[in-house]
């Protein structure tokens, strides 16, 4: 009973100490603000970075292989060293469909940016990609209306596509377009069906696309020097690393590698760009420690340094204080819940500047930032730890004081 | 018996020196008594004071106040018996600047834990007693000298303690001003509380009916005073 009528009591007296040196707090609390605003923003950010990120690669499937040139993740030395490489090749796309047990469909792939015209409307920079059936499976891409490619329109090369979403409503606005034939980069393709809306891709929009069998493709486009990459998907997730496996050996005996020989291409998969994404955010991470760390510290110092001076320049009204009954632990618990709400206010403050900022973020960038609940509880816990922390020195100063020489204290 | 001092002695030591401030004091003083202490400067008297209002505690011997022993009390019992049992008024009479009458005197309820409602009332009855009521709400330097010293007193009274330790109270004071709160004391002790007045000057202590003169730490002499 007594603790709480004091407990409120000292946050009167806090409050009243804080108003009458206005200036002196405000500095004091901007510290802390700094520091606050700092780590949950950039937490607020990594949070909407991870939200982005997953949001993007889900688009790739964890049971889906590709066969490329290069690996996804490489420096700028590893270009140099795999240039040479062998390109991939749609005999080798076609043996591994021949000889992978572990996959539902292997999709050959290759693509390019090309215009596409419907009478006097045209679409620019749209991608299209010359490839198979299965694609339909390694790729997800469902026709929303109309039909996908069949093996047939592949083996005979027929000119036919499949276009993407957006391309259908800028070309076709309220007509049909099944049959109509349009005009990609300078060849006549008929169009025979219409893929579910996508969405973008790590800044690709895979609605301004139109897919074409393979063949079609070479002739329209040619494809000498060009590397293609083997989509492949595999049975379940859980096989990934034997169908991997099991794709290296084709490879390695097509490409006839002798035991020492490196390999000569590069098997991709989602979980590389997990591992790449999960590193980068190590490192953001760290620096939202390390931020949140010093600034805990320097804000930290800002109230103990205020403390000491508050104590020194109320030392006659501590002494006031314990003459009339207050004990030791009333005047520590006086200094306590000062610290405790210059933090507090500090804390409040910076939270809601950190959801502001994040806001902004969000609005301006693709990025969805936002400040999550659990920041509340992270800003109690800076409370609590900076206010008894940096508090405690003062406090235990103030309340060992003697009470003759305090009042005695001019 | 309200105080009872059995030979009580302090020692400070400052650096290897060692001073003896008191050298074995012995004295009682009953309820409702009105004493002066008297005695020049390092006769003893702020020491004895400090004891007395249990702010310090004796090197040897012992001190019952209300039949409790104080010298073997810690510090949260001494802060506890001040609270409780001893109302002091300072020379400089050490309100809180930033705080209204009002709060300076709810201040010792709020050390023990009286619940705010009850605290305010008690607050309120005792600046009436010292004739403040109409200025509850100032602040100590909206008001004059001897305001002040009234709010320091209504301060010293809520609690109901068993003694009022005045340190020189009208030491920052005109005489006129003087005057009015020594009549306040006189109001108060034929209200029946135990007054002990610490001062240096005669016509102050006049007012008591005991005087008690220290000289190198010992009672030097210690009368009561006619028609008392």
């Amino acid at each position: 009973m007594r603790i709480f009528i004091y407990m409120w009591e000292g946050v009167k007296i806090a409050f009243e100490a804080l108003r009458a040196y206005k200036m002196r707090s405000i500095l004091t609390t901007v510290g802390i603000v700094i520091g606050v605003t700092t780590v949950i923003t950039i937490v607020a950010l990594i949070q909407g970075l991870n939200h982005a990120f997953s949001r993007e690669i889900s688009a790739i499937g964890t049971d889906t292989l590709f066969i490329q040139k290069y690996p996804w993740i490489m420096t700028d030395d590893d270009w140099f060293k795999y240039r040479n490489r062998k390109n991939i090749t749609l005999e080798e796309a076609e043996e591994v469909k021949a000889s992978a047990t572990l996959a539902t469909a292997v999709a050959p792939q290759i693509g390019t940016r090309r215009t596409i015209k419907y009478e006097e409307k045209t679409v620019e920079r749209v991608i299209i990609v010359g490839t198979t059936s299965d694609y339909a499976i390694t790729s997800n891409a469902m026709p929303e209306y109309g039909r996908f490619l069949s093996e047939n329109d592949v083996s005979s090369n027929r000119a036919v596509c499949v276009i993407g979403w957006e391309v259908a409503q800028k070309l076709f606005d309220q007509l049909d377009p099944i049959g109509k034939r349009v005009n990609i980069g300078g060849r006549k393709f008929r169009v025979i069906g219409i893929l579910e809306k996508k969405g973008n891709f790590f800044g690709h929009n895979m609605d301004i696309f139109a897919v074409i069998p393979v063949g079609a493709f070479k002739s329209a486009f040619g494809m000498r020097r060009r590397s293609i990459e083997i989509e492949v998907k595999v049975k379940s997730p859980d096989l990934i690393e034997e169908a991997e496996y099991e794709l290296t050996g084709i490879m390695r005996r097509l490409r006839k590698l002798g035991v020492t020989d490196e390999n000569d291409f590069a098997i991709n998969k989602q979980s590389m760009l997990m591992d790449f994404y999960n590193n980068f955010t190590k490192t953001l991470w760290a620096v939202a420690i390390g931020v949140g760390a010093i600034s805990l510290l320097v804000g930290g110092i800002g109230i103990m340094n205020i403390l000491l001076v508050s104590v020194t320049e109320r030392t006659r009204e501590i002494g006031v204080r314990k003459a009339i009954g207050a004990r030791k632990s009333d005047i520590l618990w006086q200094f306590l819940i000062e610290a405790m709400m210059i933090c507090a206010i500090g804390v409040i403050i910076g939270i809601l500047l950190a959801i502001g900022l994040s806001q902004v973020v969000a609005a301006t960038t693709p990025l969805p930032a936002a400040v999550t609940w659990w920041v509340v509880i992270l800003g109690l816990v800076f409370v609590v730890t900076i206010g008894l922390f940096f508090g405690i020195y003062p406090a235990s100063k103030a309340a060992r004081l003697n009470p003759i020489e305090a009042l005695r204290y001019e | 018996m309200l105080i009872q001092f059995n030979n009580i002695t302090k020692i400070y030591e400052i650096g290897t020196v060692k001073v003896e401030a008191l050298r074995g004091i012995t004295l009682q003083i009953d309820k409702n008594e009105y004493v002066a202490i008297m005695g020049p400067s390092g006769s003893g008297k702020s020491t004895l004071m400090n004891i007395l209002g249990c702010l310090d505690t004796a090197t040897q011997g012992d001190y019952f106040l209300n039949k409790n022993n104080v010298s073997e009390m810690d510090d949260d019992q001494l802060a506890e018996i001040r609270n409780r049992e001893i109302g002091f008024v300072f020379q400089t009479f050490n309100l809180l600047p930033r705080a209204t009458a009002l709060h300076n005197v709810e201040l010792p309820l709020i050390y023990n834990g009286t619940p705010a409602s009850q605290r305010k009332k008690l607050a309120k009855d005792a600046l009436g007693k010292v004739g403040l009521a109409d200025r509850m709400h100032h602040k100590p330097n909206e008001l004059s000298g001897g305001q002040r010293q009234r709010v320091a007193i209504a301060r010293a009274l809520v609690n109901n303690p068993s003694i009022i330790l005045a340190d020189e109270p009208t030491g920052n004071l005109d005489s006129r001003t003087g005057d009015e709160i020594m009549e306040i004391f006189e109001d108060l002790h034929e209200l029946g509380n135990t007054m002990i007045v610490v001062t240096h000057e005669e016509y102050i202590a006049e007012h008591s009916n005991r005087i008690i003169r220290l000289r190198d730490g010992l009672v030097e002499r210690d009368e009561a005073k006619h028609g008392s």
